[in-house]
């Protein structure tokens, strides 16, 4: 695009708009920011739970897992893998309400509608956690 | 000047979006611009709704389309230029398809199209009901293809440059700085618009000033038809926002306040449950208008903060027709009425909408000023005749735009003279009218105290009916709020877009073309389409089959005279809705 | 005009920003009439014609389609011309320039940069060979034309840019409207582009770290957070399966 700009004027008051300082706050601004950044803050926990269930596995292999299942057992962990679970599962959803925005699925020439599609994913997250624990607690 | 702008157009809308690539296509060599003083995508033709009307077969023929326009226009169109126009139209609706315009389809896949009024085909393409934003859209972002397509946005001009009959470029100020500019060109092309500010209730945007007519006319090109002013029906009372007729096209119902479909009783038809073409709700636009004028005489109209109303009935046509076929209609009346045409009554009054008259041209948007061409709103070629037909418009601004842009390329290709002394004076002193306006900032009325009584006095005199004594008296006042206008107050002394330094020059426009529309008026001592005299009831065709021309005369009166309608293959006749 | 002992007023505060004048924007309180049918538009336009002509503001079709109006009413990206002034009952209700963007004076703010962005993503149908003569339209059905036919609804009010934090923090980040207008033609049956030199960039649609804001604020219903989603997974899948050009 050619915007005219010829002669010098046109700079002095370009230079004159007022540019806003950037605001560090920002998400602190509007209800909608702050359930962003704490959805970010989020994915924290979501470290945590992969770390912790690599302990598990460690602990499996190299025989220590007395040692892990005492750890795993203070107070301070259960609080902190509840925190951890609460946080997952709140990741997890919102990840899910917000899948419909990447996915567009067209059946027939209609749109199929985000709440189809949001159920679809909570459902088979639902069905894939209960395999999962179906499986581990069979034993 | 090597680098002297070739074709300058004023206005970035649907006409002048359309001349700027019709320049570039022709030959990529020539310097275009586009001067406007709103971002182009802004523009007023952004808020047309219902549709742009060009033959694609289906049993329709070219001359049948002609017809309905010159019919419609009483027969005061010029019918050379409507059949250039209409024979030109599809080819233009189908380049914007081809440019990306996202047309309503059939299943099939073909466009769709839909009836309107006053037309006796269904020819009328469109994109829902939002058929101006995405024809300018589509405009503006396939001009952006063009990188060497120069855009002058939000500047505003405030003169042309006429010496010895012959433009030589405009004098404009960049809103953003306040700077004023010459900018020399070899030819200029008028894409400015209409005028509707110029009345209380209008559908118009605030921007449709009249500055391309105004401009025109102080440097001696006269304008035509400026009495013929079109009443949309359908607006609604307080915003004056507009219903699309597509609301009627769709099957909608014009009722009064005892719930009768009242257009029966003026010569319209006779109610179907669905819409009959060229009858009842289908009617042209004028004598929907003027029927509104009729119930509310004998009491039939319902009252309202605003003045009165009828109501327009949707509800029949169930949720799901309104929100396939006209959605933007429900947005509109939920967001500015509060209420929800499905169960709702939409209260609607007439509403200025559009000028057939402005800046007099040939069929090559050529006016008398060498090098000057207009094409659009703001121009009379003259295809609209004394009532234009709903959705004649955006295909007009297309075909007309397009003319413009090539007959303009043509005009600099063949005159390269270097640019005379006159355009620096002239541009000098107008960079001193405009800063003693800023600065001295008289202490005369505010500029919308004026602005109001130029709008009531419009409307009085030059409404759906008029009269002589009441013209004559219009004619006074006028003169005198111009004089009053010179010294209006200006309280932004800033250079920094300064609104109202614009206001107050749209207020001179306005004044301008208001005395004109009134000398029309008062000179045409007949009723023609959307011009009603209640002293003059009948058509004279013997006087007055006649375009209106008017000239400003040394002292900055208008003066008006006659020029013959061109009539090719149809005679004129009776005007005939309803009924055949 | 207005009978002050009848009607009841609402305080509005107006962000005023005169260069030259003002090192930055300070507010001014203008005490304008309740009505039930005004926008806070009409609120703006009563200031400018009776109590403040040198109020500057952009606006001009007053229904919602130009884009003009589009400001921060009470914190919140509106276009105020679809915005009534009783939603704000009893008031003040503060009115103040869309945030984002460089202000040049009172509630105008500089969108240059949008346009430049606009420019950039190719928004128009691209083409390969000769163009057919202008006899017959291409076809396309009403389900082709469902498919990008929300991202053409557009106005470019920008409200979707002020509600952005990537773009208030990062100017040079593409942004939603330009991306939805990309995707617009991208989605189009008729267009033959896929934008992925443009779209495909860290300050593209890589950019975007999903605060859906933009949406929430749209206007229009133009769903910009879904259009710039759904291009990160054809980017995916395109960098994956290099020969599968949409
Ligand atoms: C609400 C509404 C609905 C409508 N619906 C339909 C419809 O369905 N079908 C139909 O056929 N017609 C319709 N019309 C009519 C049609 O929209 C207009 O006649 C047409 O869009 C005019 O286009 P234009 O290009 O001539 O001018 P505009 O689109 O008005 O553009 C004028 C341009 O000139 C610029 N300009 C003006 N003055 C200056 C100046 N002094 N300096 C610099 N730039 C200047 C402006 O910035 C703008 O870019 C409708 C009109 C209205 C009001
Ligand atoms: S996407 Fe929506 S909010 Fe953003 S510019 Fe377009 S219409 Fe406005
Ligand atoms: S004034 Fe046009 S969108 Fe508000």
């Amino acid at each position: 695009m050619t915007r005219e700009m010829t002669g010098g004027m046109t700079g002095d008051t370009r230079a004159d708009a007022y540019r806003p300082r950037r605001d560090r706050l920002w998400f602190t601004r509007s209800r909608g920011y702050t359930v962003f950044v704490l959805r970010e803050l989020t994915s924290v926990f979501v470290a945590w739970s992969i770390v912790f269930l690599l302990m598990l596995v460690d602990a499996v292999l190299g025989g220590s897992l007395p040692e892990f299942a005492a750890l795993a057992a203070r107070p301070w962990m259960i609080a902190l893998n509840v925190v951890a679970l609460a946080a997952t599962v709140f990741h997890a959803v919102t990840f899910l309400n917000l899948a419909p925005k990447a996915t567009v699925v067209r059946l027939d020439g209609r749109r199929v509608p985000a709440w189809m599609i949001q159920g679809g994913n909570h459902t088979a997250w639902a069905l894939v956690s209960l395999l999962i624990a179906y499986v581990v607690l069979r034993s | 000047m090597t680098d002297m702008i070739d074709v300058l157009i004023v206005g970035g809308g649907g006409a002048g979006l359309r001349a700027a690539v019709a320049v570039a296509e022709t030959d990529p060599a020539l310097k275009v611009a586009v001067v406007s003083k709103v971002y182009p995508m802004r523009s007023h033709t952004v808020s047309a709704e219902g549709g742009a009307a060009a033959v694609i077969g289906l049993g329709d023929t070219l001359d049948e389309h002609c017809y309905d326009t010159i019919s419609g226009g009483d027969w005061l169109c010029d019918q050379d230029a409507v059949e250039a126009f209409v024979a030109e139209a599809p080819r233009e609706l189908i380049q914007l398809e081809h440019w990306g315009c996202p047309w309503s389809r059939e299943r099939d896949g073909r466009v769709a199209v839909r009836p309107f009024g006053g037309m006796k085909k269904m020819r009328t393409w469109y994109a829902a009901d939002k058929t101006g934003f995405h024809l300018l859209h589509t405009l503006f972002q396939t001009t952006l293809k063009y990188q060497d397509i120069i855009r002058y946005d939000e500047w505003y001009v405030t003169k042309l440059v006429v010496d010895d009959g012959r433009v030589h470029g405009v004098v404009a100020v960049e809103i953003r700085t306040g700077r004023v500019e010459t900018i020399p060109a070899r030819t200029v092309v008028l894409a400015t618009g209409g005028c509707g500010r110029a009345f209380p209730f209008t559908t118009n945007a605030a921007i449709k000033t009249g500055d391309g007519m105004a401009l025109a006319y102080r440097e001696g090109a006269p304008l035509k038809d400026m009495e013929f002013v079109q009443y949309h029906p359908t607006g609604l009372p307080f915003t004056g926002i507009l219903i699309t007729e597509a609301a009627r096209a769709e099957g909608g119902w014009l009722i009064n306040k005892d719930g009768y479909r009242y257009l029966q009783d003026y010569d319209l038809g006779t109610p179907t449950p669905e819409p009959t073409l060229r009858s009842m709700e289908l009617g042209p636009r004028d004598r929907l208008s003027q029927a509104f004028v009729h119930e509310q005489r004998r009491g039939r109209t319902a009252d309202t903060p605003y003045g009165p109303v009828v109501y327009l009935d949707l509800r029949h046509l169930g949720e799901e027709k309104i929100e396939h076929r006209i959605p933007f209609v429900r947005e509109l009346c939920r967001s500015y009425q509060n209420l929800d045409p499905v169960s709702d009554l939409i209260p609607v009054r007439p509403v200025v909408h559009y000028m057939m008259g402005g800046v007099h041209t040939d069929l090559d948007g050529a006016t008398t000023v060498a090098g000057l061409y207009a094409a659009g709103e703001t121009a009379c070629v003259s295809i609209n005749g004394a009532n234009r037909l709903g959705s004649n418009s955006l295909p007009e601004i297309l075909v007309f735009g397009r003319r413009a842009g090539i007959a303009a390329a043509e005009f600099a290709r063949s005159h390269r003279e270097a640019e005379p002394a006159a355009v620096h004076s002239q541009g000098e002193d107008e960079r001193r009218r405009l800063a003693r306006a800023r600065e001295g900032g008289g202490n005369g009325g505010r500029i919308a105290d004026l602005r109001e009584e130029m709008q009531h006095t419009l409307e009085g005199a030059a409404g759906i009916y008029r009269s002589g004594d009441v013209l004559a008296k219009a004619a006074d006042t006028l003169a005198g709020l111009r004089e009053r206008a010179e010294e209006a107050r200006v309280e932004d002394g800033s250079t920094t877009f300064n609104t109202e330094l614009i206001n107050l020059l749209e207020l001179h426009a306005m004044l301008e073309v208001a005395q004109t529309i009134v000398a029309c008026a008062l000179n045409r001592r007949e009723s023609r389409g959307a011009h009603q005299r209640t002293d003059h009831t009948d058509r004279d065709d013997a006087a007055y089959l006649a375009h209106s021309l008017v000239h400003r005369a040394p002292d900055g009166t208008p003066s008006v005279g006659l020029l013959p309608v061109t009539i090719t293959r149809w005679a004129p006749g009776e005007r005939v809705y309803g009924r055949d | 005009m207005t009978d002050s002992a009848e009607t009841p007023v609402i305080r509005m505060e107006v962000a005023r920003y005169r260069p030259g004048e003002d090192a930055e924007p300070v507010f001014q309180a203008y005490d304008v009439p309740l009505m039930d049918d005004w926008a806070v538009l009409d609120g703006l336009t009563h200031i400018k014609d009776r109590l403040d002509g040198s109020l500057s503001f952009r606006w001009s079709c007053r229904m919602g389609v130009c884009g003009s109006c589009g400001m921060t009413v009470n914190g919140e990206a509106r276009l105020t011309c679809g915005t009534f002034l009783t939603e704000y009952a009893p008031g003040p209700v503060r009115i103040e320039p869309l945030k984002g963007f460089p202000v040049i004076r009172d509630l105008v703010v500089d969108i240059d940069d949008f346009l430049a962005k606009l420019s950039s993503v190719r928004p128009w149908l691209v083409r390969e060979g000769e163009e057919p003569p202008l006899t017959a339209e291409y076809a396309q059905t009403p389900e082709q034309l469902e498919a990008y036919k929300q991202y053409s609804m557009c106005i470019n009010c920008l409200l979707c840019y002020s509600a952005c934090p990537v773009y208030v923090l990062d100017p040079d980040f593409l942004g939603p409207a330009a991306i939805a207008l990309a995707q617009r033609y991208n989605l189009d049956s008729r267009d033959m582009d896929d934008r992925f030199d443009v779209l495909n960039l860290e300050d593209a649609v890589w950019g975007c770290t999903f605060v859906g804001e933009c949406t929430k604020v749209c206007p229009k219903h133009v769903d910009p957070a879904e259009a710039i989603q759904r291009y990160k997974v054809s980017a995916a899948l395109r960098s994956v399966l290099p020969w599968s050009r949409r």
